[in-house]
């Protein structure tokens, strides 16, 4: 189950897209906008993607999963649109015989959908700023549209990610 | 040859249009798309160096060829997730 969605993640269908008799354990992964990033709050984020791009290159990350790992399934869907506080933007499941190779499998595939992926997300700020989260990229009045007259500072990455040709750790 | 680069993100904001056509010499390179891209669409220039380029939706190096047909997308640092 690869897919890229404009409706709200169905986490119970991840699951059921991973049911294996041969599984002993299933993971599930999800990413949810997070409110508090340093000292600023977020409003709401906005997802867009590279759609034919992004829904490949997920294939192909279930796919390599499956070679380094012996999984039973796996499902990888993420949304794109404005996405409130809590809501899910990724969602990731991920079987097998043991509950170790889920987690580590399920791990990789997040940390690596957030390197490679062409999905980009753009904070909107509560202070009524919004930009584009560019991870590597130092934010400038270039790359953050203010939308009031307040200056913006500098700011965190809501969430850490990654340029395809600069992988950085991250976490969500 | 004339050439569309599809734009996402902050490359669309900056360019203010979500493709942007440039005109490049036969056999012309990623590397030549970047330089032809800064001239043709001055606000995109300070960008170009962090991103990267697909052609045919695979990740490209500068040195991968373009062709009249290709489907080629500037893709600045991703942040999905």
């Amino acid at each position: 189950m690869i897919e890229i969605t404009h409706e709200p993640i169905d986490t119970a269908a991840l699951l059921r897209a991973v049911e294996s008799n041969l599984a002993g354990a299933a993971v599930l992964f999800l990413g949810t906008t997070r409110e508090v990033t340093g000292d600023r709050r977020t409003r709401s984020l906005v997802y867009e993607a590279y759609e034919a791009m992004a829904r490949q290159k997920m294939a192909e990350l279930a796919e390599e999963a499956s070679r380094r790992w012996p999984l039973t399934g796996s499902a990888l869907v993420h949304r794109l649109g404005e996405l409130g506080l809590g809501e899910a933007s990724v969602a990731i499941a991920v079987s097998s015989p043991h509950r170790c190779d889920a987690f580590e499998a399920g791990q990789w595939l997040i940390d690596t959908l957030k390197e490679v992926v062409p999905i980009w997300k753009q904070e909107n700020w509560a202070d009524g700023t919004c930009e584009w989260v560019h991870p590597g990229q130092p934010p400038s009045p270039t790359g953050g549209l203010a939308e009031s007259a307040a200056g913006s500072a500098p700011a965190e990455p809501h969430a850490e990610g990654a340029h395809p040709a600069n992988p950085a750790s991250n976490e969500s | 040859m004339k050439v569309e680069v599809k734009l996402f993100a902050v490359a669309k904001q900056l360019a203010g249009a979500d493709t942007a056509v440039v005109e490049l010499a036969d056999a012309s390179t990623v590397a030549d798309l970047r330089a032809a891209l800064a001239r043709t669409y001055p606000p995109l220039a300070p960008t170009l160096a962090s991103v990267v380029f697909a052609v045919n939706a695979a990740y490209a190096d500068e040195q991968t060829r373009l062709h009249p047909h290709d489907e080629i997308a500037c893709i600045p640092p991703v942040s999905g997730g």
